[in-house]
Protein backbone atom coordinates (compact mmCIF):
# COMPACT_ATOMS: atom_id res chain seq x y z
CA UNK A 1 0.00 0.00 0.00
CA UNK A 2 2.80 2.39 0.86
CA UNK A 3 4.39 1.73 -2.55
CA UNK A 4 1.17 2.70 -4.24
CA UNK A 5 1.00 6.02 -2.42
CA UNK A 6 4.71 6.69 -2.88
CA UNK A 7 4.62 6.35 -6.66
CA UNK A 8 2.50 9.45 -7.41
CA UNK A 9 4.58 11.45 -4.93
CA UNK A 10 7.78 10.45 -6.74
CA UNK A 11 6.19 11.27 -10.09
CA UNK A 12 5.04 14.74 -9.07
CA UNK A 13 8.38 15.53 -7.43
CA UNK A 14 10.36 14.46 -10.51
CA UNK A 15 7.94 16.25 -12.83
CA UNK A 16 8.28 19.43 -10.77
CA UNK A 17 12.09 19.22 -10.82
CA UNK A 18 12.08 18.65 -14.58
CA UNK A 19 9.68 21.43 -15.49
CA UNK A 20 11.00 24.03 -13.04
CA UNK A 21 14.59 23.49 -14.20
CA UNK A 22 13.42 23.66 -17.82
CA UNK A 23 11.83 27.01 -16.99
CA UNK A 24 15.19 28.02 -15.56
CA UNK A 25 16.85 27.09 -18.84
CA UNK A 26 14.30 29.07 -20.82
CA UNK A 27 14.06 32.21 -18.67
CA UNK A 28 17.45 32.66 -17.01
CA UNK A 29 19.46 35.72 -17.95
CA UNK A 30 22.80 34.05 -17.36
CA UNK A 31 23.92 31.29 -19.72
CA UNK A 32 25.91 29.55 -16.97
CA UNK A 33 22.78 29.34 -14.80
CA UNK A 34 20.92 28.00 -17.83
CA UNK A 35 23.52 25.27 -18.26
CA UNK A 36 23.22 24.19 -14.63
CA UNK A 37 19.43 24.29 -14.79
CA UNK A 38 19.69 22.02 -17.82
CA UNK A 39 21.40 19.49 -15.54
CA UNK A 40 18.30 19.49 -13.29
CA UNK A 41 16.07 18.89 -16.29
CA UNK A 42 18.17 16.01 -17.58
CA UNK A 43 18.38 14.35 -14.15
CA UNK A 44 14.63 14.79 -13.64
CA UNK A 45 13.96 13.20 -17.01
CA UNK A 46 16.25 10.32 -16.05
CA UNK A 47 14.16 9.88 -12.88
CA UNK A 48 10.99 9.80 -14.97
CA UNK A 49 12.58 7.10 -17.14
CA UNK A 50 13.20 5.05 -14.00
CA UNK A 51 9.55 5.47 -13.00
CA UNK A 52 8.64 4.24 -16.49
CA UNK A 53 10.72 1.07 -15.89
CA UNK A 54 13.36 2.07 -18.44
CA UNK A 55 16.44 1.59 -16.27
CA UNK A 56 18.95 1.24 -19.12
CA UNK A 57 17.77 4.40 -20.89
CA UNK A 58 17.94 6.31 -17.60
CA UNK A 59 21.57 5.31 -17.11
CA UNK A 60 22.40 6.16 -20.72
CA UNK A 61 20.72 9.54 -20.20
CA UNK A 62 22.82 10.29 -17.13
CA UNK A 63 26.10 9.16 -18.73
CA UNK A 64 25.66 10.69 -22.18
CA UNK A 65 23.70 13.85 -21.39
CA UNK A 66 24.90 14.88 -17.96
CA UNK A 67 28.38 13.45 -18.32
CA UNK A 68 28.94 14.35 -21.95
CA UNK A 69 26.73 16.93 -23.62
CA UNK A 70 26.37 19.19 -20.57
CA UNK A 71 30.11 19.26 -19.91
CA UNK A 72 30.68 20.01 -23.60
CA UNK A 73 28.22 22.91 -23.38
CA UNK A 74 29.91 24.32 -20.28
CA UNK A 75 33.24 24.10 -22.11
CA UNK A 76 31.76 25.99 -25.06
CA UNK A 77 30.34 28.66 -22.74
CA UNK A 78 33.66 29.13 -21.01
CA UNK A 79 35.59 29.18 -24.31
CA UNK A 80 33.37 31.73 -26.00
CA UNK A 81 33.12 34.32 -23.23
CA UNK A 82 35.90 36.34 -21.81
CA UNK A 83 36.58 34.96 -18.37
CA UNK A 84 36.59 38.47 -16.89
CA UNK A 85 32.95 39.00 -17.84
CA UNK A 86 30.96 39.25 -14.63
CA UNK A 87 27.59 38.98 -16.31
CA UNK A 88 27.67 36.32 -18.99
CA UNK A 89 24.79 37.48 -21.12
CA UNK A 90 22.08 35.31 -22.55
CA UNK A 91 20.12 37.85 -24.52
CA UNK A 92 16.53 37.08 -25.46
CA UNK A 93 14.34 39.00 -27.88
CA UNK A 94 10.70 38.82 -28.94
CA UNK A 95 9.45 37.45 -25.63
CA UNK A 96 5.78 38.33 -26.10
CA UNK A 97 5.27 36.89 -29.61
CA UNK A 98 7.10 33.75 -28.52
CA UNK A 99 4.89 33.45 -25.43
CA UNK A 100 1.83 33.80 -27.66
CA UNK A 101 3.06 31.08 -29.98
CA UNK A 102 3.84 28.59 -27.20
CA UNK A 103 0.53 29.36 -25.44
CA UNK A 104 -1.37 28.66 -28.66
CA UNK A 105 0.53 25.43 -29.38
CA UNK A 106 0.28 24.40 -25.72
CA UNK A 107 -3.50 24.81 -25.56
CA UNK A 108 -4.01 22.90 -28.81
CA UNK A 109 -1.72 20.04 -27.79
CA UNK A 110 -3.05 19.84 -24.22
CA UNK A 111 -6.59 19.54 -25.61
CA UNK A 112 -5.36 16.81 -27.94
CA UNK A 113 -3.69 14.95 -25.06
CA UNK A 114 -6.71 15.00 -22.78
CA UNK A 115 -9.38 14.54 -25.45
CA UNK A 116 -7.83 11.47 -27.08
CA UNK A 117 -8.65 8.09 -25.62
CA UNK A 118 -5.19 6.51 -25.79
CA UNK A 119 -4.78 2.80 -26.19
CA UNK A 120 -3.49 1.96 -22.73
CA UNK A 121 -2.47 -1.36 -21.31
CA UNK A 122 -1.89 -2.10 -17.66
CA UNK A 123 1.88 -1.78 -17.17
CA UNK A 124 3.50 -4.94 -15.89
CA UNK A 125 5.88 -5.17 -12.99
CA UNK A 126 9.18 -3.39 -13.73
CA UNK A 127 11.88 -5.80 -14.90
CA UNK A 128 15.48 -5.31 -16.06
CA UNK A 129 15.45 -4.20 -19.69
CA UNK A 130 19.12 -4.52 -20.62
CA UNK A 131 18.88 -8.06 -21.94
CA UNK A 132 15.88 -7.31 -24.13
CA UNK A 133 17.34 -4.09 -25.51
CA UNK A 134 20.66 -5.72 -26.35
CA UNK A 135 18.84 -8.60 -28.01
CA UNK A 136 16.79 -6.23 -30.18
CA UNK A 137 19.86 -4.17 -31.07
CA UNK A 138 21.64 -7.20 -32.47
CA UNK A 139 18.65 -8.71 -34.28
CA UNK A 140 15.86 -6.42 -35.42
CA UNK A 141 17.73 -3.10 -35.19
CA UNK A 142 21.16 -4.25 -36.37
CA UNK A 143 21.26 -1.92 -39.40
CA UNK A 144 20.35 1.30 -37.50
CA UNK A 145 22.76 0.23 -34.78
CA UNK A 146 25.68 -0.06 -37.20
CA UNK A 147 24.67 3.14 -39.00
CA UNK A 148 24.68 4.89 -35.62
CA UNK A 149 28.34 4.07 -35.17
CA UNK A 150 29.06 5.52 -38.63
CA UNK A 151 27.15 8.70 -37.75
CA UNK A 152 29.10 9.06 -34.52
CA UNK A 153 32.39 8.59 -36.34
CA UNK A 154 31.41 11.20 -38.93
CA UNK A 155 30.35 13.62 -36.16
CA UNK A 156 33.64 13.07 -34.34
CA UNK A 157 35.77 13.76 -37.41
CA UNK A 158 33.53 16.66 -38.42
CA UNK A 159 33.85 18.30 -35.01
CA UNK A 160 37.63 17.95 -35.08
CA UNK A 161 37.86 19.39 -38.61
CA UNK A 162 35.53 22.28 -37.76
CA UNK A 163 37.18 23.36 -34.54
CA UNK A 164 40.89 22.95 -35.36
CA UNK A 165 42.97 26.04 -35.87
CA UNK A 166 43.17 27.13 -39.46
CA UNK A 167 46.74 27.22 -40.66
CA UNK A 168 46.70 30.02 -43.20
CA UNK A 169 49.37 29.99 -45.87
CA UNK A 170 50.82 26.62 -44.92
CA UNK A 171 48.47 24.64 -47.13
CA UNK A 172 50.05 25.80 -50.35
CA UNK B 1 -3.27 7.01 -10.55
CA UNK B 2 -0.49 8.21 -12.80
CA UNK B 3 -1.32 7.32 -16.38
CA UNK B 4 -0.06 7.97 -19.87
CA UNK B 5 -1.54 11.46 -20.14
CA UNK B 6 0.38 12.69 -17.08
CA UNK B 7 3.67 11.87 -18.76
CA UNK B 8 2.48 13.37 -22.03
CA UNK B 9 1.59 16.59 -20.22
CA UNK B 10 5.02 16.87 -18.55
CA UNK B 11 6.58 16.23 -21.94
CA UNK B 12 4.37 18.92 -23.49
CA UNK B 13 5.54 21.48 -20.91
CA UNK B 14 9.15 20.53 -21.59
CA UNK B 15 8.60 20.89 -25.33
CA UNK B 16 6.97 24.32 -24.96
CA UNK B 17 9.79 25.62 -22.78
CA UNK B 18 12.32 24.30 -25.29
CA UNK B 19 10.44 25.96 -28.14
CA UNK B 20 10.37 29.24 -26.23
CA UNK B 21 14.11 28.93 -25.65
CA UNK B 22 14.77 28.33 -29.36
CA UNK B 23 12.51 31.21 -30.40
CA UNK B 24 13.82 33.90 -28.07
CA UNK B 25 17.49 33.14 -27.42
CA UNK B 26 20.03 35.01 -29.48
CA UNK B 27 22.93 33.12 -27.94
CA UNK B 28 23.83 30.11 -30.13
CA UNK B 29 24.53 27.89 -27.09
CA UNK B 30 21.16 28.91 -25.59
CA UNK B 31 19.45 27.77 -28.78
CA UNK B 32 21.26 24.42 -28.59
CA UNK B 33 20.00 24.04 -25.00
CA UNK B 34 16.45 24.60 -26.24
CA UNK B 35 16.96 21.86 -28.83
CA UNK B 36 18.12 19.51 -26.09
CA UNK B 37 14.95 20.27 -24.09
CA UNK B 38 12.79 19.42 -27.10
CA UNK B 39 14.66 16.15 -27.69
CA UNK B 40 14.16 15.21 -24.03
CA UNK B 41 10.44 15.86 -24.36
CA UNK B 42 10.37 13.48 -27.33
CA UNK B 43 12.26 10.86 -25.33
CA UNK B 44 9.78 11.03 -22.45
CA UNK B 45 6.97 10.49 -24.95
CA UNK B 46 8.70 7.49 -26.53
CA UNK B 47 9.28 5.78 -23.20
CA UNK B 48 5.84 6.64 -21.81
CA UNK B 49 4.22 5.05 -24.86
CA UNK B 50 6.54 2.05 -24.62
CA UNK B 51 5.47 1.50 -21.01
CA UNK B 52 1.79 2.34 -21.15
CA UNK B 53 0.73 1.59 -24.71
CA UNK B 54 2.79 -1.14 -26.38
CA UNK B 55 4.71 -2.87 -23.61
CA UNK B 56 7.59 -3.58 -26.02
CA UNK B 57 11.20 -2.38 -26.18
CA UNK B 58 10.88 -0.38 -29.40
CA UNK B 59 10.20 2.94 -27.69
CA UNK B 60 13.23 2.60 -25.43
CA UNK B 61 15.44 1.69 -28.40
CA UNK B 62 14.28 4.78 -30.28
CA UNK B 63 14.98 6.88 -27.20
CA UNK B 64 18.54 5.53 -27.16
CA UNK B 65 18.93 6.42 -30.84
CA UNK B 66 17.62 9.93 -30.09
CA UNK B 67 20.14 10.36 -27.28
CA UNK B 68 22.91 9.22 -29.65
CA UNK B 69 21.84 11.66 -32.37
CA UNK B 70 21.57 14.45 -29.79
CA UNK B 71 25.14 13.79 -28.72
CA UNK B 72 26.35 13.91 -32.33
CA UNK B 73 24.32 17.06 -32.96
CA UNK B 74 25.65 18.79 -29.85
CA UNK B 75 29.25 17.95 -30.78
CA UNK B 76 28.85 19.36 -34.30
CA UNK B 77 26.77 22.33 -33.12
CA UNK B 78 29.28 23.35 -30.48
CA UNK B 79 32.15 22.98 -32.97
CA UNK B 80 30.26 25.32 -35.31
CA UNK B 81 29.71 27.76 -32.42
CA UNK B 82 33.42 27.76 -31.66
CA UNK B 83 34.22 28.36 -35.33
CA UNK B 84 31.73 31.21 -35.38
CA UNK B 85 33.36 32.70 -32.31
CA UNK B 86 36.75 32.60 -34.01
CA UNK B 87 35.32 34.42 -37.04
CA UNK B 88 32.98 36.98 -35.46
CA UNK B 89 34.30 37.23 -31.85
CA UNK B 90 30.71 36.71 -30.67
CA UNK B 91 28.14 33.92 -30.60
CA UNK B 92 25.14 36.21 -30.97
CA UNK B 93 23.31 34.72 -33.95
CA UNK B 94 22.20 38.15 -35.17
CA UNK B 95 25.81 39.25 -35.56
CA UNK B 96 26.52 36.42 -37.97
CA UNK B 97 24.38 37.51 -40.88
CA UNK B 98 26.93 37.64 -43.68
CA UNK B 99 25.04 34.90 -45.52
CA UNK B 100 21.86 36.99 -45.57
CA UNK B 101 21.02 38.09 -49.13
Amino acid sequence: MSELSLFPLAFWLLAAVTVVSAAGVAFSNNIVYSAFALMGTLLGAAGLFVLLAADFVAVVQVIVYVGGILVLMLFAVMLTHRVGDVRVSNRAIGRWPALGIILFIGVVMARAIFATSWHEIAPGTPAPTTYGIGDQFLTQYILPFELASLVLLAALIGAVVLSRKELKGEAE
Amino acid sequence: MIGLSHYLFVSLLLFLLGLYCVLTRRNAIGILMGVELILNAANINYIAFARHSTGAYDGQIFAIFTIMLAAAGAAIGLAIVLGMYQTFQTIDVEAAETLRG
